[in-house]
């Protein structure tokens, strides 16, 4: 097992690399970084020069990419545009949305795959149609609706939650834009864990073990679900990347002031150092994440052995 | 002939790259059944016209994979709702003047905001134009950037994935490797780094950003499926005869892969059509002189409270739009696959 984490940590050495720099170049066509800094007035030339030496942007690209990797690993994530470290932002930004993917991947587990059981169990009866048809309701509405209306019954109408999450973002008010985040892939971990479950409740094993006389939850919770589980973690590990990137939007309708809120903040600015700086991060947690499903397959399923 | 080892964890492993969730459904409720306790994977597909016995229906000619999903999906009522959906929502982007008869971007501020009336069943917008219409005109973005879009994806993943499948070696490596870059690249936060400097209101910058960042799920299904067909007799018979690699490749192995291909290409679709809505919203996306739903309910949004109806109609349509989708790529993957059989 130790060899094996070793050697995927060294394969996810290029996949950085080449994640970063796709990331870094397509930062790079975004826009001029010097032509923001004047404001609305055009620069005057001296000025921009200085600024552009300054700044290390008379250097090729790939030097600059160097540079700003070597900063990233020595700690210095540049400063943003109002002249805060982006490294401060993050302190502020990365817990709170920490906070919202905590509540999502939680949501997910407990409402998606009970719900899951529940309907694989009972494949074709009502409570399974209507549970499927509910997720192929969450699927097709678009997440920005989703929370729009969310917003406007849940908090604006019958007032049952604050309409927008307040800047410390307590756990309680997060539950709202969570349920709306995790909606979708909600809606995935159902149909994904009923399908399997479904599938496995004929094999032989499952047979076996309520022949033994096992009685029902040992064999649901035991057998069933241990081998159910491998695609549904798969799933729920990438997806938890997935979440602190697309709540872009979450963050947006809701007013969190979360990774979200601060990476549109850096595009709408134009500001290179915000954006390559918590994009990093966020392909560090993706990646992150992938190398832990892994090992976790090892451990629900003992038949993948890891050289 | 050595073959290249799929490993369990790595090829099978969903990627969740931000909006692109249908398309990791489809991926991973495939993978699901693949990676079941039963037995090894059966291969996919088989010859046409060579379903074999027990493989078709019970007297006559035996059918071949496509006959037997047609048969399948011609009884499904869900596909005959879904199809029905989908021809009026293509007809009605070919010409929406079938069905509307105004202009969407002729507004009359005057009756900003207002409610349904005779002749305008929708009401107006938050600049006077007739929701009605909007909603109509609408259509043709979603489908035009859903339809290219997978289009696009379906070409340049299965072209690239097929031939890295089929020769192997050092470009296999490589293009697996360039797939891991793209799938660690959210595809929310791609659109809005890449298309904020976009100053052009077309789809074309849309599309092309779609197919760009997403092309490796497709190459990566379409890799698979190669190399699982590459593994059949009928292959390494045809290979023995002598047949040419391009031969092989187009006559023998393309209508045995291409299955998965279409339907991960199908469920795509809805995940490119809401992609599109949702990048309009967030402001990246079309920009205001194009007709788009995102545009709509991103205009809505602030008067959500006063006047939901500008926002619900284009709300719904996406919803409906997306949902028919949807639900054809699922029928037609349980069509195609023959373990489901």
């Amino acid at each position: 097992m130790g060899r094996y984490v070793t050697r995927r940590l060294l394969q996810m050495i290029p996949v950085f690399v080449g994640t970063t720099l796709l990331i870094f170049l397509m930062v790079h066509v975004m826009g001029d970084p010097v032509a923001g800094l004047c404001g609305e007035r055009q620069c005057d030339p001296a000025t921009e020069a200085r600024l552009r030496q300054e700044f290390g942007l008379d250097q090729p690209v790939w030097r600059q990419y160097l540079t700003y990797m070597g900063n990233v690993f020595s700690g210095d994530f540049g400063t943003a545009f109002n002249g805060q470290r982006v490294i401060d932002l993050m302190a502020t930004a990365f817990p709170v949305t920490l906070r919202l993917t905590l509540v999502a991947v939680v949501l997910e587990i407990v409402i998606g795959i009970t719900l899951g059981v529940v309907t694989g169990l009972r494949r074709g009866r009502p409570v399974d149609t209507s549970v499927l048809l509910l997720t192929l309701m969450a699927v097709s509405v678009p997440i920005f609706v989703t929370g729009l209306l969310a917003q406007l019954l849940l908090g604006v109408e019958w007032r049952l939650v604050p309409p927008a999450v307040s800047a410390a973002a307590p756990l309680d008010e997060l539950i709202v834009p969570g349920l709306v985040l995790a909606s979708v892939s909600l809606a995935y971990v159902t149909r994904l864990t009923r399908t399997s479950v479904a599938e496995n409740a004929r094999a032989d094993y499952v047979r076996t073990a309520v022949a033994k006389g096992l009685p029902r939850h040992r064999v649901i919770t035991r057998h069933l679900l241990r081998n159910s589980l491998i695609p549904v973690v798969t799933f729920i590990g990438t997806d938890v990347g997935a979440l602190m990137g697309g709540a872009i939007v979450t963050e947006r309708i809701f007013n969190i002031h979360g990774v979200g809120f601060q990476l549109y903040q850096g595009i709408l600015r134009q500001n290179t150092q915000t954006v390559v700086g918590f994009v990093t991060v966020l392909v560090i947690v993706f990646l992150l994440a992938n190398l832990l499903v892994d090992v976790v397959y090892a451990v629900l399923d003992p038949r993948i052995r890891h050289a | 002939m050595p073959e290249p080892r799929v490993s369990p964890a790595g090829d099978g492993a969903v990627a969740a790259t931000g909006a692109g969730g249908a398309m990791d459904l489809a991926t991973s409720e495939g993978a699901a059944r693949e990676r079941g306790p039963e037995g090894p994977p059966v291969p996919r597909g088989t010859a046409p016209g060579d379903a074999g016995p027990g493989g078709g229906g019970p007297v006559g000619r035996p059918r071949g994979l496509w006959a037997d999903a047609w048969r399948d999906l011609r009884r499904d009522p869900v596909f005959v709702v879904s199809a029905l959906v989908i021809v009026f929502l293509v007809v009605i982007a070919v010409r929406p003047s079938l069905i509307a008869g105004g202009n969407p971007l002729s507004c009359d501020l005057g009756r900003a905001q207002e409610g349904a009336r005779p002749g305008h069943p929708f009401g107006f917008t938050a600049q006077g134009c007739d929701v009605y219409t909007r909603t109509v005109y609408g259509a043709r973005t979603s489908v035009v950037v859903g339809v290219l879009a997978s289009l696009g994806v379906a070409l340049i993943g299965s072209v690239l994935g097929g031939l890295a499948g089929f020769f192997g070696g050092f470009w296999d490596a490589a293009l697996s490797r360039v797939t891991d870059i793209f799938f660690g690249i959210p595809v929310v936060l791609g659109g809005l780094v890449l298309l904020s400097v976009v100053t052009s209101s077309t789809v074309w910058p849309v599309i092309g950003f779609m197919v760009l960042l997403t092309w490796p799920q497709l190459s990566r299904i379409a890799r698979g499926s190669v190399l699982s067909v590459k593994q059949n007799d009928f292959v390494q018979a045809a290979r023995a005869l002598g047949a040419s690699s391009t031969r092989l490749l187009l006559r023998h192995i393309l209508p045995n892969a291409v299955a998965p291909v279409i339907v991960v290409a199908t469920i795509a679709l809805s995940t490119f059509i809401a992609l599109e809505a949702t990048l309009s919203y967030l402001g990246v996306g079309l920009k205001p002189p194009a007709v788009s739903w995102g545009i709509d309910i991103s205009n809505a949004s602030p008067y959500i409270r006063n006047s939901p109806h500008m926002l619900l109609w284009p709300a719904g349509a996406l919803a409906v739009t997306v949902l028919a989708f949807i639900m054809l790529g699922d029928v037609v993957r349980d069509a195609l696959d023959p373990k489901l059989r």
